[in-house]
Parts: C-alpha cells; sequence; structure tokens
C-alpha cells in the first residue's frame, strides 16, 4: 500500500491528469447520451486534434527549455499556404512538395533560433515577431485567397485510414490485430525492463503492481483500437502521431541530447559550466519546432482540403496550454511528452464534449481557461504540499 | 572617554550547522569611526545584518542597545527610523533612475501621493553638496562611476537624519583617489558628529581613519584596540586576525609529487561587460602530478575568475595566455573542450552554478560525462545508476535513494554530488572553487579525505579556499592572488598564517 501511495505521490501531476481525462471523458460520455465515445466521434477526435498533439510535442520540448514559441500557429499556416501554391498551383508531386516544405519548416525554425540562441532576443519577443511575420507572409503567399483543392494522395494523411488487410465485415480486423500485436509488445519490454532491473539488483514494482498496471495499459489500448475498429479502423493521422510521440519520448528519456534540453532548462548557467553546449541545444529545439510546426500545418491543410489565410490562428495556445496542463513546469526543466499528450486530449475532449452538449464557443473558451488555470494552481499547490 | 551610541552584548547567531556569530561584544562611542576587520567568514557582516534587522530580533539572542535604550529590530526599516543605515558592497542604486531619484526611494518628498519635484530637486542639491558632490541631480545613476556612486549612497544615507552610519567594503571597487576622497568625506562626517563603522579589508586605510578597531575572528569578538592608546601596525592586526588555534583538523596525506601536469602562462584576462577592466594580470601558475596547490586570496581577488577563464572561458573576455597539459598546448575554446581535455571545475556557487536542483542525485553525476554511459546518442540507464551509485557509495553521500532531488539535500551532500560529477567526468585536474563553503566540520573532514584521495590516486587539485588553515592544512603549495595579481607562491614549509594574510593584502595599498 505504501509504495502505491507513494508511486502517486511522486506522479501526483501524471496520474491526476490522467484521472481528470477519465472524469471529463466520463462526465461528457453521460451528458452526452454516449455520443462522446462512439466509433465515429472516437475517430473525430483523433483527427480534430492530431494537428495541435504534433504541435504540443515540440512545444514540450520548448517548454521544458526554458522557451515558449508563440509563432507555430502562424508557421503551420504559412506553410499550408506553402502547400497550396506547391502541390495545387505549381502541381509539383505531393511527395517532393512534402519534403520540400519539411525542410522549409527547418528552415523557418532556425531563423527564429538563429535569434533566440545566438542573439539571445527573449523567445518570447522573438516568436511574437514570428507570428506577425509568418501570418503577414501567409495572406501575402495566399493573397486572401483559399486555395484547394489538394491532390488526393495528400488529402490520405488526414483523411484516409490504414486499410484491412483481412477483408473484416463491419469490424476493422487489421486494426483489432495491431492493438494485440502492440499488447504483447508492451507485455514484452514491461518484463525484459524487470529482468534488467533484477540483474542489476535495483529496486522495482511488485509484481502485483506490475500486472496490475499492464491490466490498465493493455485493456484501455485495446479497448481503443476495438472503438476504432468498429469504425474505419486506424487512421493515417493516428500511425503519424503514435510514431512521433513515440520517438520523442525516446530522445526525451533515453538520449543524450533529450538529457541536455532538461538539464538547459533545469539551469542553464549549470548545465554551460557542465560541457552542455547550451546555445546549440536551444537552437535545435526550435529547428525541431518548426519542422513539427511544417507537419502540423500540413495535416491541417490536408484535413479541410484547403489552404486558407486564418488557419492556424491559437494553435500555440493550445499547444502551451496543453503542455501545461499535462505537468510541464513554468520554470524549465520538468515535463513530459506523455503529459502533453494527456492535456492535449483534455482539452480536445472538453471542446468536442462542449460541442455535443451544444455549448456555444464563447463559454468553450472561458472554460478552457479555467481549466488552464486550475491545472497549474493545483501543480503549484501540490509543490508547496510535498 | 566618550558616550556610547550603540553597545551589542552577547550576540549570537547561529545558521543550520554553524555558529556564525558567538556570543559576540563590540562597543561603539558617540562621534567616532570604528573599524571592523576579520577574514572572509570571520562574522562582519553578519554582525552588522543583526544590526540593521536584516536578521530580525528573535533569530538572534543578545542584546542590542543604541543610544542606551534596547532595541528589537524586525527590518530595516524600523532600524533606519533610528538613524542606523547600513550601506553594503554592492550598491543597492537603480541605474535607470536619476541621482535625486535614487536618493528619496522609499523616502519620496510627496503630498497626497503626489511628489514634489522641487522640494526633491532642492534637498538633493543640498545633500550632493554636503559629500562633495557637483553633479545635477537628473543625472543618470548609471552614467556616474562608481566612486560617485558611492557617494550617493553616503547623501541618500544622510537624507534619513543619519546617526551611525554603517559601510561595508567602501572603497573595494574604488580606485585610490576615490577611496581617498571618500576617507575624506568620512573624516569630515565624524567632524558633524556622525559615527561610522567601517568593514574593510584595506588595513592601511583603516589604520589611518579609525579611532577604534574591533577584531572578529571565527564569529567571536577577539579584541577592540584603541588606535590612539595602544600603538597599532597593520601586522599587530593581521595577528589578531588570523591567530587562532588550529581547531579543524586535516587527514594525514604523504604526498607524491610527480611532473608538471599543467600549467598556465601570461595569463590575462578582462571582464565580460566593463571594456577595458582588466580582472586578472599576467598569472603564472603550474600543477604537479599528485599534488595539492592551493589558491589564496581574499573575496574578489580574482580567484574564481582566474579558475573559470582557464575552464574552456567559461569567464572573461579578450583571454590571452597558453594551457600547457603534459607539455602540449591546448586550446580551449568552451567547456566542453577543457572537460574533454581532463580539465574539471566544481563552483563555489553550488545552487547556481553547479546542480540542476530540480533534477535528481543520478543524473547530475552524470551530467558532465553523459557519453561515458552511452554510446554516444543513448544513453544506458542501467550502466548510469550502476556508475552514479558507485561514487554515491564512495562518496557516502546521504540520501534516500539516487532518485532524489538535489534540493532536498544538505549543503554537505549537495557538495560531494558536485564532486561526484567531476570525478565521474575524470579529470586529471580538478579545480575545486570553494569546497567547503557553508558545510559543517564533520562533512569538511570527508571533504578533506576525497581530497587526499584523489592527490594520492595521482590527480592534480587545484584548491581555492577562503579559510586559511584549509589552504595551509591541505595544499603542497601555496599561491596567493591579490587584486588580479599573483603576488607570491609559498611552499608547505615556509607558508605561515601571517605570510600569507601579507601577501593577500599586498597590493591594497600597502
Amino acid at each position: 500500500m505504501e509504495t502505491i501511495a507513494r508511486l502517486f505521490r511522486d506522479n501526483i501531476r501524471q496520474y491526476g491528469m490522467v484521472l481528470a481525462l477519465l472524469l471529463i471523458g466520463g462526465f461528457f460520455q453521460i451528458m452526452t447520451g454516449g455520443i462522446l465515445l462512439n466509433p465515429l466521434n472516437v475517430t473525430n477526435l483523433v483527427l480534430q486534434n492530431s494537428y495541435i498533439l504534433i504541435l504540443a510535442i515540440g512545444m514540450l520540448l520548448v517548454i521544458v527549455a526554458f522557451q515558449i514559441d508563440l509563432s507555430v500557429g502562424s508557421i503551420a499556416a504559412f506553410i499550408g499556404a506553402l502547400s497550396g501554391v506547391m502541390m495545387v498551383t505549381l502541381a509539383l508531386p505531393f511527395w517532393l512538395s512534402m519534403i520540400v516544405i519539411l525542410i522549409f519548416g527547418a528552415i523557418l525554425g532556425s531563423w527564429q533560433a538563429y535569434w533566440i540562441a545566438y542573439v539571445r532576443i527573449p523567445a518570447f519577443i522573438v516568436t511574437l515577431a514570428g507570428q506577425l511575420l509568418f501570418r503577414g507572409l501567409t495572406y501575402v503567399t495566399l493573397q486572401g485567397q483559399s486555395i484547394g483543392p489538394f491532390p488526393a494522395e495528400f488529402q490520405l494523411i488526414s483523411s484516409g485510414f490504414l486499410p484491412d488487410f483481412f477483408g473484416g465485415q463491419g469490424i476493422h480486423i487489421t486494426t483489432v490485430l495491431l492493438g494485440i500485436v502492440a499488447s504483447i509488445a508492451i507485455i514484452w519490454s514491461e518484463f525484459s525492463k524487470r529482468a534488467a532491473l533484477k540483474k542489476y539488483g535495483f529496486e522495482r514494482l511488485s509484481m502485483t503492481l506490475t500486472i496490475l498496471k499492464l491490466i490498465v495499459l493493455v485493456g484501455s489500448l485495446n479497448a481503443f483500437t476495438l472503438v476504432l475498429a468498429a469504425y474505419k479502423g486506424i487512421p493515417n493521422v493516428l500511425i503519424l502521431l503514435t510514431a512521433l510521440i513515440l520517438v520523442y519520448t525516446f530522445i526525451a528519456n533515453k538520449t543524450i541530447a533529450g538529457r541536455h534540453i532538461y538539464a538547459l532548462g533545469g539551469n542553464e548557467k549549470a548545465a554551460g559550466l557542465s560541457g552542455v553546449k547550451t546555445k546549440k541545444v536551444l537552437f535545435w529545439v526550435f529547428v525541431n519546432m518548426g519542422v513539427l510546426s511544417a507537419l502540423s500545418g500540413m495535416v491541417f491543410a490536408a484535413r479541410l482540403n484547403a489552404a486558407t489565410p486564418k488557419a492556424g490562428v491559437g494553435f500555440e495556445l493550445d499547444a502551451i496550454a496543453a503542455c501545461f496542463i499535462g505537468g510541464a513546469s513554468v520554470s524549465g526543466g520538468i515535463g513530459t511528452i506523455f503529459g502533453a499528450m494527456v492535456g492535449a486530449m483534455v482539452m480536445g475532449v472538453l471542446n468536442n464534449g462542449m460541442s455535443l452538449m451544444g455549448v456555444g464557443i464563447d463559454w468553450q473558451q472561458a472554460i478552457k481557461g479555467l481549466v488552464l488555470l486550475f491545472a497549474v494552481a493545483f501543480d503549484v499547490f501540490s509543490k508547496s504540499k510535498g | 572617554m566618550s558616550a556610547t551610541i550603540l553597545e551589542m552584548k552577547n550576540i549570537t547567531k547561529v545558521f543550520p550547522g554553524v555558529i556564525a556569530l558567538d556570543q559576540v561584544n563590540i562597543r561603539v562611542a558617540q562621534g567616532e569611526i570604528h573599524a571592523l576587520v576579520g577574514e572572509n567568514g570571520a562574522g562582519k557582516s553578519t554582525l552588522m545584518k543583526v544590526l540593521s534587522g536584516v536578521y530580525p530580533h528573535g533569530t538572534y539572542t543578545g542584546d542590542i542597545l543604541f543610544q542606551g535604550t534596547p532595541c528589537e529590530f524586525k527590518d530595516i526599516r524600523s532600524s533606519e527610523d533610528l538613524g542606523i543605515v547600513i550601506i553594503h558592497q554592492e550598491l543597492a542604486l537603480s541605474p535607470h533612475l536619476s541621482i535625486s531619484e535614487n536618493i528619496f526611494l522609499g523616502n519620496e518628498q510627496a503630498r497626497f501621493g503626489v511628489i514634489d519635484w522641487n522640494k526633491t530637486t532642492e534637498l538633493t542639491r543640498g545633500l550632493l553638496a554636503k559629500v562633495g558632490l557637483s553633479e545635477l541631480p537628473n543625472t543618470k545613476i548609471s552614467s556616474i562611476g562608481v566612486g560617485k556612486q558611492q557617494l550617493v549612497e553616503i547623501a541618500k544615507a544622510l537624507s534619513k537624519q543619519v546617526k551611525l552610519l554603517i559601510l561595508d567594503e567602501p572603497t573595494a571597487a574604488l580606485n585610490d583617489n576615490d577611496s581617498e576622497n571618500l576617507l575624506q568625506l568620512l573624516l569630515e562626517l565624524k567632524r558633524q558628529g556622525i559615527t561610522s563603522i567601517l568593514i574593510s579589508h584595506k588595513l592601511n586605510e583603516t589604520a589611518k581613519v579609525a579611532d577604534s578597531i574591533t577584531i572578529l575572528r571565527d564569529g567571536k569578538t577577539i579584541e577592540t584596540l584603541d588606535v590612539k592608546k595602544d600603538s597599532v601596525t597593520e601586522d599587530r592586526i593581521i595577528k589578531g586576525m588570523v591567530g587562532r588555534d588550529m581547531t579543524h583538523r586535516f587527514p594525514e596525506r604523504t604526498p607524491q609529487i610527480g611532473e608538471v601536469m599543467f600549467e598556465v602562462k601570461n595569463w590575462n584576462v578582462f571582464h565580460p561587460e566593463y571594456e577595458g577592466r582588466q580582472i586578472i594580470f599576467d598569472a603564472n601558475l603550474n600543477v604537479r602530478k599528485g599534488e595539492v596547490v592551493g589558491l589564496a586570496g581574499l573575496m574578489g581577488a580574482g580567484r574564481t575568475e582566474f579558475a573559470m577563464s582557464v575552464f574552456g572561458r567559461a569567464y572573461g573576455k579578450h583571454i590571452t595566455g597558453t594551457i600547457i597539459k603534459n607539455g602540449k598546448e591546448l586550446k580551449l575554446h568552451n567547456v566542453a573542450q577543457a572537460i574533454d581535455a581532463g580539465i574539471a571545475y566544481s563552483t563555489e556557487d553550488r545552487k547556481q552554478l553547479g546542480l540542476i536542483l530540480i533534477d535528481d542525485i543520478q543524473h547530475n553525476t552524470t551530467l558532465a560525462a553523459l557519453r561515458k554511459v552511452s554510446n554516444g546518442v543513448v544513453v544506458n540507464e542501467n550502466q548510469e545508476i550502476i556508475e552514479a551509485e558507485q561514487l554515491r557509495k564512495s562518496m557516502n553521500t546521504k540520501c534516500s535513494s539516487l532518485k532524489q532531488k538535489t534540493v532536498n539535500l544538505s549543503v554537505g551532500n549537495q557538495q560531494k554530488v558536485v564532486l561526484s560529477k567531476w570525478i565521474f567526468s575524470g579529470p586529471d585536474l580538478l579545480i575545486l572553487d570553494e569546497p567547503t563553503r557553508g558545510i559543517d566540520v564533520g562533512a569538511k573532514y570527508e571533504i578533506y579525505t576525497i581530497i587526499n584521495r584523489l592527490a594520492s590516486e595521482g590527480k592534480s587539485v587545484l584548491l581555492i579556499s577562503s579559510e586559511l588553515p584549509e589552504i595551509l592544512g591541505l595544499c603542497d603549495r601555496i599561491y596567493v592572488v591579490s587584486e588580479g595579481r599573483f603576488t607570491g607562491q609559498l611552499s608547505r614549509a615556509e607558508a605561515t598564517q601571517e605570510k600569507v594574510m601579507k601577501l593577500m593584502l599586498q597590493g591594497k595599498g600597502n
């Protein structure tokens, strides 16, 4: 019991937010008479939030490095506009356009990264300027018009689904199988981790707790895939997202680069005196943000099937809010990708649930604002207690 | 004897693990200049903070009598109300405000919340005249030099109807001319009946202006000298400052000293912000294999600046000079290169510069050399835990687990984590900057043992410390720095506290 209590105390913010997500989900499930979790709506939830989730991954690293990026929405819009010009107006092949655009995202990111990391202008100023600059360039590029429709292959990023290789009727068999394969992978990795811990004689979770944890994890994963399978299966964008989450979690937790980002955000001077090349790390964090903004912009353009000048307005705030709701520290050095994803989903479910209930956009905004405030207040409160 | 303006009786102030002031007594006569001298950490600043209410009544024991009445100050404001004003070493002026705005900051000449600028300007003129400044009252603080800023501070004190003026190292940042001006002003204020307490390292000026001198050492009052009666010489003061018993004990070590391993030649460093201000002048130093070399000097002498500039140019601008390791010249442009070259610098400021406080012991231990527990990209956490645990054991760091955040450790254990980090980086030369500052006696001994062990393993150690006994007890050779210049080098055999202290004060107008 004591271990459970400690486990909970040490991770109160993370578990707290998962718990909050479940509660919010349960609340809307009841209030909407079961619409929230019906297969179509769950699929919609993924599709609606995918571009914010992608931004939140990059933003988490930015916030962990004790910075901020206000320009991601404008960059996403500008990138959407460029996609429109390249694929629709110039009719270039979609794959070539995508590669060029990702590189272009890196260039936009490094433009801002240069001012922030090497000229030492506060990120707030540089990216506020970027917000205006790239929004303006979007209008210039599109000349106030929308461009569309995009090539069918490009649209598939956001509207396509993984084909069912087994031709299931009414249920998407590949999706169910993928859920099972992922479950086996999770169980295998958990036990091999335990084996390693045992080999080195390190402290580890008790067997009962491990099994409990796995049941919850595997259970919810399969429930999720089953619900998706009841509609059209796994959306393409979910595969992209899963890959991004896995890769970035790995980078954040397991690589030297990840450690350096956390060290930089935790105490820049101490990190510098420990040989961390702080400017370089900062630079690459913003380049990465540029690339992910570009990706997000393309996903959004593909979903809308048009490049519009108003795309991405307010995305930066949703991404930032997601990170803080998900437990990232306002003073840098603390935060997880998983937390940011949960935070983004809290916002997503709130949006979706309130829309289903017919709550107007005005109240939605107000309630989201309060959720952000209370989530961070909870963090401050639990820290002063601990 | 004239009347007593201030008497502090049996003042004791305890910080966790350290007794900063131990039954200190001081008596200041009306209208005199009373000097307070002592080594770094002797308790001078603490005593003055008790007097001015920075440490409020109740956080110390003992009595303060000001003009015969007992005082219980709860903050700086309440001591200022009685006319006790302290001017700190780091000036508390706002650089973007004008002289008059600064003088009346927090004491604005206002009616119903609206500032009367004419009155402010007029009063400022009068005050500036008193301290001998001809600047206009609306001159910006940032546009006048440090010496004049010091005078503005005094004018500010005068505006508060000061009766007892406390100056903490007022001349430390001043050149000879400005210092002389300031001392003349103190004498002038004395003629007007203002009593001053002067904290200074510059013994010559102390001897020149002070009427009596109180010496503090290890948080105790040693003696009060009457300058007129006793024949006070600088040597006499130094003897009082250092003449303590060796209360700390140092672990034994048989030095096994090898070849010269590390050399710094003709090292010059300039201040990173103030253009043209030189911090280190033509420094030369060498350290042999297995040798513990001390770097002694007063605070602000340039020891830390020297060490950090050597450590991959982590401090300073326009750095010139050569670094030679094992006969080969090193070109170090950043900290990462310095670490790769086998140099480690453990900072004096553990919390700001040494540790990621919000992170755990494990991550802090490996931060400087993550490459050693990785394949170059991915960190092998299992190996990392093993290495960190091994160091934790050998350093005897007390913690609940490796996952404990360093912010929750005691200062002694924090220092051990910092040392672990640098030992883990596998250096040949360890520069330890004030490794025992703020640490209790028991943990100090452990740190000394670690230093000795490093030396016996053939590593070279450069030890920076403000505690002379520590330098004398641990080092095989001692360099002394004063005002950015290396003023001498003493072997273990020839070094005494008096000799080192003399070299430390050299150039301070001596």
